[in-house]
């Protein structure tokens, strides 16, 4: 193991490895603390300058209720949940299909398009950004939740297909192998050996996936206009513009946008790191 | 990968294949190539017109190209880029520093490492309005210690000297995080008979760090670069958010220079706009290809 477990270092430098631990911390999250204390502080503590002391009380139910009341965040929400769920289901489903058929099968052309799905994943969205508009346009999908959801799931079939085709490669090929033998189709093959194998590549997918289009922005802006259909990062954004200075609803607003994808890693975590750091171990 | 050995026999893999992988491919093929590949030589045709995304196409040629070499705008975005590029490749071996830090077994530890991984998984957006609050210049916490510290005030995302470094120091946050846990997995995964006995060598912590365990965090380093590399070129979300590329332009970076462009306020310049994205592009699938490459090398050895 390295670095040597503290366990075998001298009693000074376990004490001090044990008080280096949360101070590290909050030093490390001291930006985010500070947002959740706002949210919390009632808004004369801000009129009055009270920025850093203790709150002067606790009002963090009238700052939330107040975010949700006065503004559109639970539409915004909503809508990034709309987004959301339906391409983690379209990609994740899809890219099932794209890993077991590059995994399995060697033909020619194999390899280039498996490196094009990988390739499609860095480009930068700049380079899409004004025909993809225009196709959403044409399609009478511009500032719909139906356009965000295409195109997202379109464009994160690239990471997707990555991760299920290495992940399908993993798997004992032998069981395959002899379903063929037995002359089981190669639908079935895929349906009810291959499937069932993939879970927890199908779960790990799913937390990743979700947390890149919950917390996507660019895309949001560029096919979303109206409070309709925008999901909560566009709309924080706007809510922002909106609320100069009011720093304890912008930092409600925040943690309230922010929640989604933690709860999510909390729920999964293993999942979502597994999925996280794919290749990171081999080489 | 290991089973490659053990392909099936010739015999019985010629009647497979034909139409069947295509079948397995063509909903994703199709999607990937309608939305991704295609708008790819859609933006470079687009790019040699002047168009503001409802009326005609004017084909000029390379004409965008020639104005974008006289815009002051793009060098300053270029030489942004490059500022970022190379900063935000500190978050490697800053990662590697907290994952070293934090690889122990005391108790308590998986949620001190759920803890720091926390700034990853939130939204940019969040990161960058977190940020914006915390450079506040009357009251925001950077601002009050800089104050305590030196007795000077600095609003850095009004200061043109100073606000791109800002912007990256927030993005730095959650890639830190990132390439944390890449690293923590490959610490998880080394060889603990290779350390051991290389200790029992006399092999001291740098010596060991450096010729011992770096080698065998290879995977997890090039993975890191690979992210780190893209993830700073791509980015948009806190320039926009933090800045919008202000003061007087001075933290524009290309991404958000070209969205500007396209939809500019003064009316919309796609053909414009598309030649910036072309430039970002090229300069990024240079990076892409060195990764493929690699990772085609290693495909290969597999």
């Amino acid at each position: 193991m390295f670095p040597s477990p503290i366990q075998n270092a001298s009693p000074w430098m376990r004490t001090g490895y044990t008080i280096l631990l949360p101070i590290a911390l909050i030093l490390w999250l001291l930006p985010l603390i500070g947002v959740a204390i706002t949210s919390v502080r009632p808004a004369g503590d801000l009129a009055a300058g009270n920025y850093f002391g203790m709150p002067s009380g606790f009002a963090g139910v009238e700052n939330y209720t107040a975010v949700f009341r006065d503004s559109p965040i639970g539409l915004y929400i909503l809508n990034s949940f709309k987004v959301t769920i339906p391409t983690v289901i379209g990609a994740v489903g899809i890219s099932c299909l794209t890993g077991f058929a590059l995994a399995v099968y060697r033909f020619k052309g194999n390899l280039v398009l498996f490196f094009l799905f990988v390739a499609g994943n860095f480009i930068p969205f700049q380079i899409l950004m004004v025909p993809v508009r225009d196709l959403t346009l044409k399609l009478g999908l511009y500032d719909t939740v139906t356009g965000l959801v295409l195109f997202h799931t379109a464009f994160q079939t690239g990471f997707c297909t990555l991760f299920m085709r290495n992940f399908i490669k993993g798997l004992p090929f032998a069981l395959i192998e002899s379903a063929r033998v037995e002359g089981v189709s190669e639908w079935k093959i895929f349906r009810h050996i291959v499937l069932p194998l993939m879970r927890p590549a199908i779960a790990a997918l799913s937390v990743l996936i979700f947390t890149f289009v919950w917390n996507d922005y660019f895309w949001a802006t560029v096919l979303v206009q109206g409070q309709h259909a925008m999901p909560v990062t566009a709309g924080l954004y706007s809510l922002n513009g909106q609320w100069v200075a009011a720093w304890h609803l912008v930092s409600a607003g925040s943690i309230i946008a922010a929640l989604p994808p933690v709860a999510m890693f909390f729920l999964m975590q293993r999942h979502f790191i597994a999925g996280l750091t794919l290749g990171a171990t081999k080489g | 990968m290991s089973h490659s050995a053990t392909q099936p026999p010739r015999r019985s893999k010629t009647y497979r294949e034909g139409l069947t992988p295509w079948l397995f491919l063509a909903p994703g093929l199709l999607m990937f190539i309608i939305y991704v590949l295609l708008p790819i030589f859609q933006s470079i045709w687009i790019s040699f017109h002047d168009w503001d995304g409802l009326g005609e196409k004017v084909w000029i040629g390379l004409g965008n190209y020639r104005e974008l070499l006289d815009d002051d705008s793009f060098y300053v975005s270029l030489k942004n880029n490059v500022i970022w590029l190379l900063l935000y490749l500190l978050a490697i071996p800053a990662g590697l520093a907290v994952a070293l830090f934090l690889n122990q077994t005391v108790t308590g530890i998986r949620l001190y490492k759920s803890l720091f991984f926390f700034p990853f998984v939130i939204s940019q957006v969040v990161v960058g309005l977190i940020f914006t609050w915390f450079y506040a210049p009357d009251f925001g916490l950077f601002s009050k210690l800089f104050e305590w510290l030196t007795g000077q005030q600095l609003a850095v995302l009004a200061d043109e000297r100073y606000v791109t470094y800002g912007i990256i120091v927030a993005g730095l946050w959650p890639q830190t995080a990132y390439c944390m846990i890449l690293y923590l997995t490959g610490l998880n995964n080394i060889n603990p008979e290779q350390v051991e006995a290389a200790r029992m060598d006399g092999a001291k912590r740098f010596k060991l760090l450096w010729y011992v365990v770096l080698p065998q965090l290879a995977p997890a380093t090039f993975i890191a670069m690979v992210v780190t590399v893209i993830g700073s070129l791509r980015s948009f979300d806190l320039v926009s958010i933090m800045t919008a590329g202000g003061p007087y332009g001075s933290s524009q970076v290309l991404s958000y220079f070209m969205f500007e462009q396209a939809l500019s306020e003064y009316g919309f310049r796609m053909g414009y706009g598309a030649a910036i994205a072309v430039v970002l592009f090229l300069i990024m699938m240079v990076f892409i290809s060195l990764f493929i490459v690699r990772m085609l090398i290693q495909e290969r050895n597999a």
